[in-house]
């Protein structure tokens, strides 16, 4: 009886074993890079808003700093997002006719908050917290961005485990002077020595233990 | 692998609800009773959404959509009752202060400095000008803070102002509390003082200095 395989099917079974290997490691690649996508989360795309507002025009070219808006940023978890008053400080005296305003002064008239659509959304199971970061030299512009750009803003990080944990294994890739923090468009001339520089000086010790973020 | 297939409803992403005024319990965390978790209609999957709230996270079950509900009037937070009558009001007896209600201090300066730079710039400019962006941009053009009738009102004028607002200008209170408010005051005479400073209060180096520049050195 003749040989059922020959010689030649060796390589053929070799190709097919490596193919399904190599077709589920890929498979397992397509799905990783599609969830860490930015169409998955959610990264780079611009929400709409009640009121369009405009960091590019307020922070941008009027310089209005971060914190006469996040007032809470540097001693809180959370940064704040301004009541309808802070709009009504200028807004009571410029563009009072401007339609695009008209929500504002809606919500000014009759107490119903303004809404805006959450641009960054941690899940609720992780702890996160400004001031620490603020307090240790890590700029506005590291997590957002360069938001002193943005016409309606949008995020420029994924948010994941993995994102947070790249900067707490490294952090003088980020640390910036104190001074500095507020400014998005800052730029250092030599991160790697500034950084480790004042890692020391500023005892920057992120942790990497669960329960820093998982509380 | 949760966010791969969020649930339909996850499409609508969170809202963030301000409020109006800053009158309302800050970071007002609220602990939502368990029968809210039904309400808040978890939009991705499992733990991500859960039923507590978070600071200015809307809320289905008040008609306003608020959880960091208003503050009832009258209320006053631990610690703020206010009975340093000087710090907190600016008054001493039934006339505005003269004096500061704690020592002006290198550092009170600095962070002055920082708070103005935040808070009054946009209008008064970095310096005091009054030609501030916003102002370059249409609102109504405030007195040069150097000016000599502002030199000689005292502190406690200037705190009543950034508490109360003045005329055109909104009340800064909601935005800068009391010690920043302090430390903007002490500020705003350092700049009141750099307008008006002479050749002979420089010292013997920063003489030396100057006339080295302005003959173009
Ligand atoms: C004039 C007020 C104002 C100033 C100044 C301002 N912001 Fe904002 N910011 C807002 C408002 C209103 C929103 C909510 C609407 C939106 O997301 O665009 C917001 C939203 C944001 C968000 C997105 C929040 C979310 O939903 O996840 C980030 C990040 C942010 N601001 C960062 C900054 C930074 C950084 C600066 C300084 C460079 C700054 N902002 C200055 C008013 C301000
Ligand atoms: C410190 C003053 C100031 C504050 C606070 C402020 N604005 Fe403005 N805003 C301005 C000025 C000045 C302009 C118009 C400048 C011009 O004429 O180019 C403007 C323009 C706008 C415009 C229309 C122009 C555009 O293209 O963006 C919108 C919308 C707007 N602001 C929304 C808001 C909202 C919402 C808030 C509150 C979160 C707010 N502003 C707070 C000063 C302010
Ligand atoms: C280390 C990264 C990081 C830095 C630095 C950072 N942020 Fe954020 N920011 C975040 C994350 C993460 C969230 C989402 C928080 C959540 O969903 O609970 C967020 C949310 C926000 C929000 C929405 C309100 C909130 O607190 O959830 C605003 C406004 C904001 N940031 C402004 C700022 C400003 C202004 C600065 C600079 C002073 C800043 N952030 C610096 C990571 C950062
Ligand atoms: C760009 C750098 C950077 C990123 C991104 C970043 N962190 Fe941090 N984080 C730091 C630094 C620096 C510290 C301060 C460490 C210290 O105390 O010296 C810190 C501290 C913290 C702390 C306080 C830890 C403590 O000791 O109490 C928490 C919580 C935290 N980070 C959570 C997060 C989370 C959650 C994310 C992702 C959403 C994140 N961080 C992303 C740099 C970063
Ligand atoms: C620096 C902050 C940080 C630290 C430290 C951290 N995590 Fe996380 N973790 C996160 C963030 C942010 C997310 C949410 C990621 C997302 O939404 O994709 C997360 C998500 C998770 C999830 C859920 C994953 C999912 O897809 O649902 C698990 C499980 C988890 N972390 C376990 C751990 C364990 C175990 C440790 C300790 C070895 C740890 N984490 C340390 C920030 C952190
Ligand atoms: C939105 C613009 C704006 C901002 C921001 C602002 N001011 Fe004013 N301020 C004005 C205007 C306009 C006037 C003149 C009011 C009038 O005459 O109706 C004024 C007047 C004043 C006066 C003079 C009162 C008098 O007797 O003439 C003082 C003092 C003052 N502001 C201090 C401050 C301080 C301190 C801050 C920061 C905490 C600040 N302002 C922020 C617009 C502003």
């Amino acid at each position: 009886m003749a040989q059922v395989f020959k010689p030649s099917s060796n390589t053929y079974s070799r190709l097919v074993l490596s193919g399904v290997l190599l077709g589920v490691g890929g498979l397992g690649l397509v799905g990783y890079l599609l969830n860490t996508s930015p169409y998955n989360t959610g990264a780079y795309m611009a929400r709409s808003q009640p009121v369009p507002f405009s960091h590019k025009h307020h922070n941008g070219e009027l310089g209005i700093d971060c914190r006469y808006c996040h007032t809470s940023v540097e001693e809180s978890a959370f940064a704040g997002v301004p009541p309808t008053q802070t709009c009504m400080n200028c807004h009571s005296q410029i563009w009072t006719e401007a339609p695009i305003l008209e929500p504002v002064r809606a919500s000014f008239r009759t107490g119903q908050a303004l809404e805006w659509t959450r641009v960054h959304d941690l899940p609720d199971f992780v702890y996160f917290n400004h001031s620490i970061h603020i307090a240790k030299g890590i700029g506005c512009a590291s997590c957002h961005g360069n938001v002193a750009g943005m016409n309606l803003t949008w995020s420029v990080a994924p948010l994941t485990m993995g994102w947070c944990l790249d900067c707490h294994r490294d952090p003088a890739a980020n640390v910036r002077p104190r001074e500095k923090v507020f400014d998005t468009t800052w730029v250092a001339d030599n991160q790697k020595e500034l950084g480790a520089k004042l890692v020391s000086e500023y005892h920057v010790q992120p942790r990497q233990d669960c329960s820093t973020c998982h509380r | 692998m949760n966010r791969l297939f969020p649930c339909r409803s996850g499409t609508r992403r969170r809202r963030i609800v301000t409020r109006t005024s800053r009158s309302t319990l800050r970071a007002g965390l609220l602990v939502a009773a368990a029968a809210l978790a039904f309400m808040t209609s978890a939009c991705r999957q499992d733990m991500h959404n859960q039923a507590k709230y978070r600071p200015l996270r809307e809320t289905p079950f008040f008609a306003d959509h608020r959880t960091s509900r208003p503050l009832i009037p009258g209320t006053v937070a631990r610690g703020k009752l206010g009975d340093d009558k000087l710090l907190t009001t600016g008054r001493d007896g039934d006339k505005s202060s003269d004096v500061f209600p704690f020592p002006v201090t290198a550092e009170v300066l600095a962070r002055g400095r920082e708070r103005f730079n935040i808070y009054c710039t946009p209008c008064h400019g970095r310096t005091g000008d009054g030609r501030g962006m916003v102002v370059q941009r249409g609102y109504k053009q405030p007195p040069a803070l150097y000016d000599p009738r502002l030199r000689d009102l005292n502190v406690g004028y200037f705190f009543n102002v950034i508490t109360s607002g003045f005329g055109v200008m909104p009340s800064y209170a909601p935005q800068v509390p009391v010690n920043d408010r302090w430390a903007i005051i002490s500020y705003i005479r350092a700049l009141q003082l750099s307008r008006n400073a002479k050749f002979d209060d420089l010292t013997q180096e920063e003489k030396s200095r100057l006339t080295k520049e302005s003959s173009g050195g």
